[in-house]
């Protein structure tokens, strides 16, 4: 549809290289995508921006063959093509570079580029001509490495590196990168970046996707947003401005989305000296919570926020330092440790970690509330656990046929809600939130932030991990940062912007207050 | 509930065919011997049961029924112990064996499969040279305390039928064990953590006490069991006596609908596979089916059951989605 209306000046040709129409995916309980059109031009870098649960992870995964749209075209060349496998869209030229890596870290960068591609006669591969091979791309994405070198010794930008000329050994003329500076230093990203522009120029298209608006902003000819499985606007290059992109984004004005109630912040709750984890074992961190305010926590992947967290709950133990709530000298052997002194951690993986997805929705309501309720000593308040349930399906509005329905039949949004209603249920004094809004929609993600901020104003201590910048900025009171496992400073509200939390979060500059 | 069914309808079809084939499969005689079978390799189902709703495996049951059946015997007769001594000492190191289990799972994080195999040799082992290898048994003597396996009681009220002894005790484990499992927070942490150690852990259960409980549970069953077994036997040879037991009790809380994934099961349905078991060997002989090929009968039968059982759940699986595409729709 409306092909005429999106003749934008960005290419040599009229007619897009990739286009998909009408695209429509369901998951159990969750439309993830509703209709979505993209087009992608000859040489040009798309970015596809969208808050979580918008549904750019799904688009990608069709486009690479991973998954299937239930309904709608996508067509190469203005050819329907079929990619019913990732065999299938290596073969259209379209290549994915994953968020997490896929790299077998015990094999050399050539046997990882040639990864079930092997040139070879009878089994036995010509390792030679592989290494060869390997080091002409090694070249071309800008990698000074012998193609033999483990990668398990690589770091993670070098990584990123080696599966961008893993997609260019298979001819991939369409490359995606979902999320690909999530875990990169500064430098790390300068270089990825120079190296895309080189692709841009050896006729490589590109689809990138980025929470990081400052990023599209430097790096995208065009931008399609993504909103609910919709697509919702493109923008030619010079419409790309900050604002347009959160407003589109979002589908309203900001200031209404992440909606604070002024109030005052009451006293120290929590406060942590010198506290060393097991995954940065150098690093001492100091940080202190007050009940009624919002604290987020921003950071790369591997910042070591989720580590921090993690030991604040006693879900890990910390190496040193120490814990006090309320002034008194506390230690977490284990989560119910925390969960006594009314800390309790919404993790980052729901369904590892927060829910038992086999389970119904009231069982995983009443889980940690078991042992408060219990009778007897053993046996299950089956009373309280039923009026648990029903209070907090009413009160977090979870829509669900029964109570009785099983956890893994829920969207993410109401997913997370049992997750949130677990806690809320024992009446929690600091929460401790994950990238709570992950791979939600964007209704169930208002009513968090609405939450959040009535818990807030009922004197609960909140402190949130998110790599998410719009929310981090529209929800804190103030802002930590992490940098490589230490907190590389602090943001007052006034000083909130996506610029300063980036600075500090990939080591730039290191402000010293704590 | 609806597997614990489907269980209940094999089982009537299973003796409802032998029946009508053979009679006398429903005699009173034939029946309460199924009746005792069932009831003595229940109770080993029962215990491991509670290991593999954690997502382990207890292979040692074998070993555990060898030992603790080898160790009554020769305390009583070769070193004049008293009955509740020597009782005493099967079911301590038993419940040592559980321990050892439980702590080398979750405070090593070994893998089940690996510490439990290792217990099946070594616990046959220390059977065997302990005893130098020879036959234990009871003679003529311990009457009274063999009954507990061969006894049979007659109830008021029914006529032409003795319930053998062992049948009490395998109800009075079921109901303790259905007990905990259903109505006390300790059996729901064990199907939370069965299904997601990790989410069971956030939300403060103490997985790793738990899972050494279930461990605990498992070797104690078997060691109850074996002395059971050795009463009823009287002839106990430490290289053979309990060889396969573990794989009958697994198989029975597969068939009676544990998933070996972890997180599902019902000691109800673990009694009904063990009476499958029980019945399948009972109706080979009553066919006059060659007994060379009892193995195969049995294992065709389980998987058969296991092949339907994941049948059933994939459509159901797939009509759920059907459905909720319906209602995305409309």
């Amino acid at each position: 549809m409306e092909k005429t209306s999106s003749t934008i000046e960005t290419s040599s040709e009229d007619s897009p290289l990739l286009e998909v129409r009408q695209v429509c995916k369901r998951y159990p309980g969750v439309l993830a995508l509703d209709g979505v059109n993209l087009q992608l031009y000859h040489n040009e870098l798309l970015a596809v921006i969208g808050e979580n649960g918008a549904g750019k992870s799904t688009l990608m995964k069709i486009l690479a063959g991973i998954q299937q749209p239930d309904e709608g075209d996508i067509l190469l060349n203005n050819n329907s093509i079929e990619l019913d496998s990732v065999q299938a869209a290596q073969k259209a030229g379209i290549a994915l570079i994953h968020q997490e890596l896929n790299l077998a870290g015990n094999l050399s960068i050539a046997a990882n580029i040639f990864l079930g591609r092997e040139f070879q006669t009878l089994g036995f591969m010509h390792l030679r001509s592989m290494e060869k091979e390997a080091d002409k791309l090694l070249k071309r994405v800008g990698l000074n490495l012998s193609p033999r070198t483990l990668v398990d010794s690589l770091s993670v930008g070098q990584q990123q590196l080696v599966e961008i000329a893993k997609a260019l050994a298979v001819n991939a003329h369409i490359l995606i990168m979902d999320e690909p500076t999530s875990s990169l230093s500064q430098h790390e990203t300068e270089k990825l970046f120079q190296v895309i522009s080189e692709l841009k120029a050896s006729g490589v298209s590109i689809i990138y996707i980025s929470h990081r608006l400052g990023e599209v902003y430097a790096l995208a000819d065009r931008v399609t947003v993504l909103r609910d499985g919709k697509s919702v606007g493109d923008l030619a290059k010079k419409e790309i401005d900050h604002d347009t992109m959160v407003r589109k984004m979002v589908g309203r004005d900001i200031s209404q989305f992440y909606d604070r109630t002024p109030h005052p912040t009451g006293e120290v709750v929590l406060e942590a000296r010198g506290i060393v984890t097991p995954s940065h074992p150098t690093q001492k961190l100091n940080l202190t919570l007050r009940s009624g305010e919002i604290v987020g926590l921003a950071g790369l992947v591997g910042a070591g926020r989720t580590e921090l967290l993690r030991v604040l709950t006693g879900v890990d133990q910390p190496m040193s330092g120490s814990l006090s709530v309320h002034q008194k000298e506390v230690q977490f052997r284990h989560p119910r440790h925390s969960i006594d002194q009314g800390i309790m951690l919404v993790p980052e993986d729901r369904k590892d970690a927060g829910l038992v997805l086999a389970m119904n929705i009231r069982e995983n309501l009443s889980l940690p509330g078991l042992r408060i309720h219990r009778i007897a000593k053993s046996l299950i308040n089956w009373k309280v656990e039923k009026d648990t349930s029903t209070t907090m399906i009413d009160r977090l509005r979870i829509k669900t046929p029964a109570a009785t329905q099983l956890a893994q039949f829920l969207s993410g949004g109401n997913q997370q809600k049992i997750v949130l209603g677990k806690w809320l249920a024992l009446g929690p004094r600091i929460l401790l939130l994950d990238e709570p809004t992950r791979g939600i929609d964007i209704g169930a993600k208002e009513e968090i932030y609405q939450l959040m901020d009535q818990l807030a104003k009922d004197g609960v201590a909140i402190l949130f991990a998110s790599s998410e910048m719009e929310e981090v900025i529209g929800m804190s009171d103030r802002v930590l940062v992490m940098h490589e496992g230490r907190l590389a400073g602090e943001l007052p509200k006034e000083q909130l912007t996506e610029e300063k939390i980036m600075q500090l979060a990939t080591g730039v500059k290191s402000s010293s207050s704590t | 509930m609806k597997k614990v069914l489907g269980i209940f309808i094999l089982l009537v079809v299973v003796m409802a065919f032998t029946a009508s084939m053979q009679p006398q499969f429903m005699s009173a005689y034939n029946l309460q011997n199924v009746l005792k079978w069932t009831s003595l390799y229940g109770i080993l189902g029962i215990g491991v049961a509670f290991v593999i709703i954690t997502g382990g495996i207890d292979l040692s049951i074998g070993s555990v029924v060898g030992l603790s059946g080898a160790i009554l015997p020769l305390m009583l007769t070769s070193y004049g112990w008293s009955i509740p001594a020597a009782i005493g000492l099967s079911l301590v190191i038993s419940l040592a064996i559980g321990l050892l289990h439980g702590v080398l799972v979750t405070q090593l994080g070994l893998q089940s499969f690996v510490v439990t195999l290792c217990g099946l040799l070594v616990y046959r082992g220390v059977a065997r040279w302990i005893t130098g290898d020879a036959t234990q048994g009871f003679g003529s003597e311990y009457d009274d305390l063999r009954w507990l396996a061969t006894g049979k009681v007659a109830l008021p009220g029914i006529e032409g039928f003795q319930f053998p002894v062992p049948f009490f005790i395998l109800l009075a484990i079921a109901l303790l064990a259905a007990f905990f499992l259903n109505l006390t927070i300790y059996g729901r942490y064990l199907l939370a953590l069965g299904r997601n150690e990790q989410a069971a852990r956030y939300s403060g259960i103490p997985t790793h006490w738990m899972i050494l409980l279930a461990y605990v549970i498992s070797a104690l069953t078997a060691g109850l069991g074996g002395i059971l077994f050795a009463l009823e036997i009287n002839s106990v040879q430490p290289s053979s006596q309990g060889n396969f037991y573990e794989l009958y009790a697994i198989a029975a809380a597969v068939l009676g609908g544990c998933s070996l994934r972890g997180g599902e099961g019902s000691i109800l349905g673990v009694i009904l596979g063990t009476a499958i078991l029980i019945v399948l060997k009972n109706a080979i002989i009553f066919l006059s089916i060659p007994s060379s090929l009892e193995f195969a009968i049995i294992g065709l039968v389980i998987i058969l059951g296991v092949i339907t059982d994941e049948i059933v759940k994939r459509w159901a699986t797939y009509r759920r989605t059907v459905k909720q595409a319906k209602l995305l729709k409309s």
